[in-house]
């Protein structure tokens, strides 16, 4: 049981990584993955039981599977942390030769992933497969799945919530990462998502909702999630995060979405954010 | 020898892959199901009633069905997908793209109603680009049998493969004319009818229609190698160059687009490694439409007759 405190602390590091690693590929998306960085702390530090040596089939463990795949600057830094590979790889991220892929592969065998995501709209379902899978050999751990919210307004999604409550895959905790921007602006502006939590009901979920960056309001949002499982219906989290979060010139705007920091820009992002573990050499 | 390729009887290769399916299910146990609202038209009745757990229901969803393929292959499933070959490719090339052959998943994609033979629905549903989509998939095996026997054998050989595959077949009731007891190896032709004045590889329900041009042939004296391509990728390079090497010209046959289907594959194949005249019967950049099977083979130049005349016309090229 790592503490509130130490998550927070491993969290301050990742967003600092995120920033690393954009400013030094000159692209990425920093936005999404700074306001995520809680949330995949405690996921990959308290809530999931995982095995950092890596099995693709995730026997006997909890899955996780990234839908909005664009965000992976959060997720290697996590991954990175959690040992699954060297932090010193986080250095090579969106360049030639690399295991860091723009968005997540399983091309280049990276630990960690399990499929390839960044066309939106698939994570939810695979990860739906996955959770049958689960049901069908009796393996009683859990899949957690992350999508954004702007994702929502792809068909396939609206595919996968009919699906996963008329079937029961109550082994499944989505969390939708509700940060009312995408890129040409926001949500409510591009393509208003609504009632999100009223959606997802009437569909047949479960719906809790947290606030992302309160890593309180997260770990505890999760566990309650936990224990929700196994009880006929899919749990669907409305996550409630600020882009940018972390980085006051970032935060609450989509201006952030797909663009790295400069240099000077760099450098006050990172005078924001506590270096906790260490910055990976470059 | 051509006099010995015979036909008794007519089945669906769709039934083929119904009864491929079952045995498969009843050999691997890893081996689940999936179909989006067509299991009648799939003929998976009889793999849902002996593995009912082993069944997934999709419905009209055909996007999360390849999506929850992904996800049970990753889990060590080996997943077949069942529906229409339209809805099987096009509706869901950037799922298939993405989940299933960037991500290396071992998903068997099974497609039904392939092909102009699909009949009186027509075009909507008559996909005649489907091959040539899945071909340029990186990793993805590509398979279009030609009759009951060898859709069955397929269905039953691919389980063995790890890897994404495509499974093509069709509706129609067809001449069944290839051995029941036959072993099916991915990639491997099938060598026919040995002959010396002219290759024809054929694909799928074509290849009958080839079988019968041949003996046509034989009548008037032309000696035929034919040579059955189940496997569109990988092509048999090797089955097909030893082939042209001897006769000197070819014909490809195939209930597909002219672009992107075997004829491209073989084209390609000979202006590299062996320049060879070569004629192509496939539909020729047009979408299909309403009709019976038969007639609309005729009317888009894909019966026997048409393969016949390929076959004068490449040899006066020599």
């Amino acid at each position: 049981m790592a503490s509130i405190q130490e998550l927070q602390k491993i969290a301050s590091q990742v967003r600092r990584d995120i920033i690393r690693q954009t400013h030094l590929a000159s692209s990425g998306h920093p936005g999404g993955s700074l306001g995520c960085a809680d949330f995949f702390t405690a996921l990959y530090f308290e809530i999931m039981s995982h095995d950092k040596s890596f099995n693709m089939n995730g026997k006997n463990e909890d899955m996780f599977f990234l839908s909005n795949g664009h965000i992976s600057p959060v997720w290697y830094s996590v991954l990175a942390h959690a040992g699954y590979f060297p932090k010193a790889e986080l250095a090579t991220f969106r360049k030639l030769d690399s295991r860091l892929q723009g968005h997540p592969a399983t091309h280049e065998g990276l630990p960690g992933i399990r499929v390839a995501s960044g066309s939106l709209g698939q994570g939810i379902s695979v990860a739906i497969g996955a959770a049958m899978a689960k049901k069908m050999d009796g393996d009683d751990k859990l899949v957690y799945v992350l999508t954004g919210d702007g994702e929502l307004q792809e068909g396939q999604i609206w595919e996968s919530a009919l699906f996963a409550p008329h079937n029961k895959v109550d082994n499944l905790i989505v969390t939708v990462d509700w940060n009312g921007q995408q890129i040409d602006g926001p949500t409510s502006e591009v393509m208003h998502l609504g009632d999100l939590p009223s959606k997802w009901a009437a569909f047949g979920w479960e719906v809790l909702q947290m606030e992302g960056n309160d890593m309180e309001s997260v770990v505890n949002t999760l566990n309650h999630a936990k224990e929700l499982t196994g009880k006929g219906k899919p749990i669907a989290i409305m996550m409630h995060t600020e882009m940018g979060y972390g980085v006051d010139f970032m935060q609450g705007t989509h201006k952030w979405h797909g663009k790295a920091t400069n240099e000077e820009q760099t450098a006050d992002a990172l005078s924001q954010l506590e270096e906790t573990l260490g910055d990976y050499p470059v | 020898m051509l006099e010995n390729i015979v036909s008794t009887e007519k089945k669906a290769t769709r039934d083929g892959f119904g009864a491929g399916l079952l045995e498969v299910g009843q050999q691997n146990d890893q081996v689940v199901a999936l179909c989006a609202d067509l299991i009648g038209s799939l003929k998976m009745n009889a793999f849902i009633d002996a593995f009912p757990d082993r069944f997934i229901q999709a419905g009209i969803a055909e996007a999360n069905m390849i999506g929850m393929a992904a996800g049970l292959a990753t889990a060590g499933k080996i997943p077949y997908t069942g529906t229409f070959a339209n809805f099987s490719t096009g509706r869901v090339y950037d799922q298939i793209r993405q989940s299933v052959a960037y991500s290396h998943k071992n998903v068997k994609i099974c497609a039904s109603h392939a092909g102009l033979t699909l009949g009186e629905d027509g075009a909507t549903h008559q996909i005649l680009e489907d091959m040539g989509m899945m071909k340029m998939l990186p990793g993805m095996t590509v398979i279009n049998p030609c009759d009951y026997n060898q859709t069955k054998a397929a269905t039953i050989a691919i389980a063995n493969h790890e890897g994404p595959v495509y499974l093509r077949f069709g509706r129609p009731s067809w001449p069944v004319f290839t051995p029941a007891d036959q072993t099916f190896e991915i990639g491997k032709a099938n060598m026919m009818n040995e002959g010396t004045d002219v290759t024809i590889v054929a694909t799928g329900h074509l290849v009958w229609n080839a079988v019968e041009a041949a003996k046509t042939l034989a009548k008037e004296g032309v000696s035929v190698e034919l040579i059955n391509i189940h496997t569109i990728k990988p092509l048999d390079d090797e089955a097909i160059l030893k082939s042209v090497g001897k006769t000197g010209c070819i014909v490809t046959a195939e209930e597909h687009q002219m672009h992107g289907g075997l004829g491209d594959s073989v084209a390609q194949l000979l202006a590299r490694k062996m320049p060879t005249p070569l004629e192509m019967v496939a539909v020729n950049d047009s979408f299909g439409e309403s009709g019976k099977p038969a007639d609309l083979l005729v009317k888009y130049g894909l019966a026997p007759k048409n393969i016949v005349e390929a076959v004068k016309k490449v040899m006066k090229r020599k």
